[in-house]
């Protein structure tokens, strides 16, 4: 089947052959077979399938494929990328610094949850890098974890938040 | 040996592995190192073979019968074979459960991973070791009383250049020794590895999205598949009656097509859109008898069942109550809780006429495996089950009804079929943590010693068949046979305590006139010590003393003791009798403690909350959690676990009640059946109570009664209202303020 839409997905512009009424998830687990963004509720209560959409974090269980023709969408695969042109680095890094805070802080459990906590808390900390302990609460609100981590992820983002600043 | 071959100390910078790539493997590829042809298992239990394998670039693969849940057992249990091997963390790595490779150790629940599970890797590996030894002594000609091993080389001159390696020694050939269970382990003070907080092997690939889930898994060929179901179980017993399908109301949804049997139905597309659309848009009719109690009368039906009565644990003489100084009498109520793992199950199967193969999260390979033979008309060994993890699933949630869903699909599509199980179908469909109705009397003497202790519990057991099969084959529904953690606990009633005169009595309530029921993590422990624990509060209270004093000066052991005293200590815990400082402000604060356990370890808990007395809202500030679950492999693990057990609980105890009216259940997505969330999250703090000389014992769920007890204490102390049901909310508070 040809090509009846093109996404920018992770900086790079792939064609999909998608029902342009398909939500997005499908689109990115099925046909292009990315790990990140994953089923979690199909209803956008758990944040489980989010990605960023022009630096929006979306959930992509309910949003159709025809809403983000021509935006600019990143997953959990291109975070490294996006932090490295946030930064202007020459290359992305291994580990952005909060996936090396979640190794250091050893605060993933099953870790299905992390692709959501990961896109929610890069919004927050492309935003505001020095967030409150309240500020990262809320902002996080809407994403659960049914391993009990959230107190380890708060600290976790605190640690990355503080290393991003380190690299400002 | 060869001139260009390294000498031991530059092999030992290296990390003595002679090739050195150990990536976690993607399922389905196949490691140059990994050797075991699969096979129908389960291996020989009795042969070293069965447990480990040596190979050419001197690292060993154990094959380990317990799964990765997240709580980290592939990790501890690799540290426990690698100190016993005297291998480097690096040199060794697992396989992921597979009737074809791994032995049979059971199911990886009630915390045996590391109970069970340690000593029998550690065993096998002192074994292995043990043969190796042997070999090098025969090959260098050094005795064998004089070897030594760092990171499997084997050298023992003090010449550099005299050594040999594991992987020479064996590399990728067989053992063909029996495991005797007879070599020496290491003494625990010798330990290099254990009792290490070493970072888990899972979390990395975790982190940057390399891990594959069993989300991620595909076949080629494969359908899309989808369960269609009313949305909400009704009464076990009644299973699901299709009245009608009308095939044509899922015309032109790509190739979607309906597939039977029985009273089983689902849906199989090419594309998964397709095949979820399918599932919604398929018009049948159901007929869902209304048979439930509902909420509203679930405890008076229970209380009201035929009698199945069996006496737990009886010693002394109740009647010495009347010389009691004070006497306490509660009744407490448990709801129905869900597993509902953060994503629903799923499976992937491929059946074919004379084999099957299914990758699902199961906890119990083997288990799984023979009952989707039963259901397929195949034998056990023509079936290969793979374990993937999933999220985290605390439980027995719908892994079994998934795989033998997917399985089932592909038999009759007679394609490999993967099978996402919808939100509604995993809260709908779910084994549920069965509901609990609790009465209990206590006394003590003045001198403030407990006297007598009465407790009388109602609960049914787990279901046996899972809705696949009882649907498809007509299979009637069935409970498991009484056994622990299906009735009530002596362990958390009243067993933290010195108490002469006890009566323990368990009423078994039949099952299948109920919702569904499987094991949740602490299987009815929660509710077990939030009827028990307020009792023995409230006479602490009677008598002015501090509840932790109390506690104390009853205590059965030391090892209750030092979980007790942990927990305290890390609140910095000040002797006051409780409700001392009720105050008329819109919001009041209180402290509570509890000791409880599952079936093996000690747990205790401080509890730290607020209640909002206007509007009735709890929020708890602070848990601390301290675990006695003998030598601990892992502390880093085992804080995770903890940390989890708090806020789990803080979940049950505040929001987790799974609704049902006469009809079905109506808790079906995180609104109806809301869970606690990062706003809420209470700061935590862990302690673990290590006793390096003792065997490892459970650590995945024997600090939550103690939790929900201290929950329930605290809100006492701040209200001077004792509740008497879970979860609290805003409703049940303003009620028990009144």
């Amino acid at each position: 089947m040809a090509a009846a839409t093109t996404l920018r997905l992770n900086g790079v512009e792939v064609g999909v052959t998608a029902d342009v009424s398909t939500p997005l998830l499908y689109v990115l687990t099925d046909e292009l077979q990315l790990l990140g963004p994953r089923f979690g509720c199909g209803l956008a209560q758990c944040g489980s399938c989010s990605v960023l959409v022009d630096g929006v974090e979306t959930r992509s269980c309910v949003t159709p494929l025809s809403a983000v023709a021509g935006k600019q969408i990143t997953t959990l695969e291109g975070l490294p990328v996006l932090y490295a042109q946030s930064k202007g680095l020459q290359s992305p890094p291994a580990y952005t610094p909060l996936q090396q805070a979640l190794i250091d802080t050893q605060a993933i459990q099953c870790g299905y949850c992390s692709n959501g906590l990961q896109i929610k808390a890069t919004e927050l900390l492309m935003l505001n890098a020095n967030p409150s302990e309240r500020e990262i609460r809320t902002a996080m609100n809407g994403h659960l974890c049914r391993c009990g981590t959230y107190p380890k992820i708060l600290e976790a983002i605190q640690l990355a938040a503080s290393t991003i600043r380190g690299e400002a | 040996m060869s001139n260009f071959r390294l000498n031991r100390r530059d092999l030992l910078k290296a990390g003595g592995a002679l090739v050195v790539t150990f990536p976690l493997l993607p399922r389905g590829t196949t490691a140059q190192t990994q050797m075991r042809e699969p096979q129908p298992g389960p291996p020989a239990a009795d042969q070293i073979d069965s447990w480990i394998a040596i190979h050419s670039d001197n690292t060993a693969t154990v094959y380990i019968g317990f799964a990765e849940l997240g709580q980290g057992a592939s990790t501890a249990l690799l540290q426990v074979a690698a100190e016993e091997l005297d291998l480097g963390m690096d040199q060794i790595r697992t396989v992921g459960l597979d009737t074809h490779l791994t032995p049979n150790q059971g199911g990886t629940y009630s915390s045996q991973a590391m109970r069970r599970g340690g000593p029998q890797v550690q065993r096998a590996a002192a074994e292995a070791r043990q043969a190796l030894l042997a070999l090098a002594a025969t090959q260098l000609q050094i005795p064998l009383a004089s070897l030594r091993v760092e990171n499997g080389i084997v050298s023992g001159s003090g010449d550099d250049n005299v050594f040999t390696t594991y992987g020479e020694l064996i590399g990728d050939r067989r053992f063909n020794l029996a495991f005797t269970g007879t070599a020496p382990v290491k003494d625990p003070s010798s330990y290099k590895l254990v009792t290490k907080p070493l970072p888990r092997n899972d979390i990395p690939p975790k982190a940057n999205g390399t891990y594959q889930f069993m989300q991620h898994q595909r076949l080629p060929g494969m359908l899309h598949g989808r369960i269609v179901r009313p949305r909400g179980q009704g009464a076990y017993k009644d299973g699901i009656q299709v009245v009608s399908i009308d095939e044509s109301s899922i015309a032109g949804i790509g190739d979607a097509r309906v597939l039977r049997q029985g009273n089983f139905v689902g849906v199989v597309a090419t594309r998964e859109w397709d095949a979820v659309r399918a599932a919604q848009q398929l018009n049948l009719t159901w007929n869902q008898p209304e048979s439930l109690p509902g909420n509203a009368d679930l405890f008076a039906r229970m209380e009201q069942s035929p009698p199945d009565d069996r006496v737990a644990r009886e010693e002394g003489d109740l009647s010495v109550i009347s010389a009691a100084a004070v006497t306490t009498g509660f009744t407490g109520y448990g709801p129905y809780q869900a597993h509902v793992p953060f994503a629903p199950n799923c499976a992937l199967a491929d059946v074919q006429t004379d084999t099957a193969l299914v990758l699902c999260s199961t906890q119990d390979v083997y288990g799984t495996r023979g009952k989707l033979a039963a259901l397929l008309g195949l034998q056990p060994p023509q079936v290969r089950v793979q374990y993937v993890e999933g999220a985290g699933t605390f439980g027995h949630s719908c892994w079994d009804d998934c795989a033998q869903a997917a399985a089932l699909l592909s038999q009759l599509a007679g394609a490999p079929v993967r099978l996402q199980f919808m939100r509604w179908d995993e809260h709908g469909w779910d084994t549920y943590g069965p509901a609990h109705l609790g009465k209990v009397k206590a006394s003590a003497t003045a001198d403030g010693k407990l006297l007598t202790y009465e407790y009388e519990g109602w609960q049914h057991h787990w279901s046996f068949v899972e809705t696949t099969e009882q649907t498809s084959k007509g299979t009637p529904a069935a409970e498991w046979p009484a056994m622990a953690a299906q009735q009530i606990n002596p362990l958390v009633l009243g067993g933290q305590y010195r108490i002469p005169n006890i009566k323990l009595l368990n009423h078994h309530v039949p099952g299948v006139d109920y919702l569904k029921g499987a094991w949740l993590r602490s299987p009815l422990d929660l509710a077990l010590t939030f009827v028990s624990e307020q009792a023995i509060d409230d006479l602490a209270f009677q008598l002015g003393i501090d509840p932790y004093q109390f506690r104390l000066q009853n205590i059965a052991d030391d090892r209750w003791q030092g979980v007790l005293d942990g927990a305290a200590r890390a609140a910095q815990w000040q002797p006051q009798q409780a409700a001392q400082n009720l105050s008329s402000d819109e919001v009041v604060t209180g402290r509570g403690i509890g000791l409880g356990t599952h079936l093996a370890s000690w747990g205790g808990a401080v509890a730290e909350l607020e209640v909002n007395k206007r509007t009735g809202v709890v929020r708890i500030l602070h848990l601390y959690g301290a675990i006695d679950a003998g030598r601990v492999v892992n502390p880093s693990n085992v804080e995770n676990q903890i940390i989890s057990q708090l806020i789990q609980t803080a979940s049950r105890m505040l929001h987790e009640e799974v609704a049902f009216n006469t009809t079905n259940v109506t808790s079906l997505d995180w609104q109806s059946y809301p869970i606690l969330r990062f706003m809420e999250a209470p700061q935590v703090t862990a302690v673990i109570v290590q006793h390096i000389e003792q065997e490892p014992l459970g650590a995945g769920e024997e600090v939550m009664a103690a939790t929900a007890a201290a929950i329930a204490n605290a809100f006492f102390d701040a209200t001077g209202k004792r509740m008497t049901a879970f979860p609290f909310t805003p409703a049940r508070v303003l009620t028990a303020l009144m």
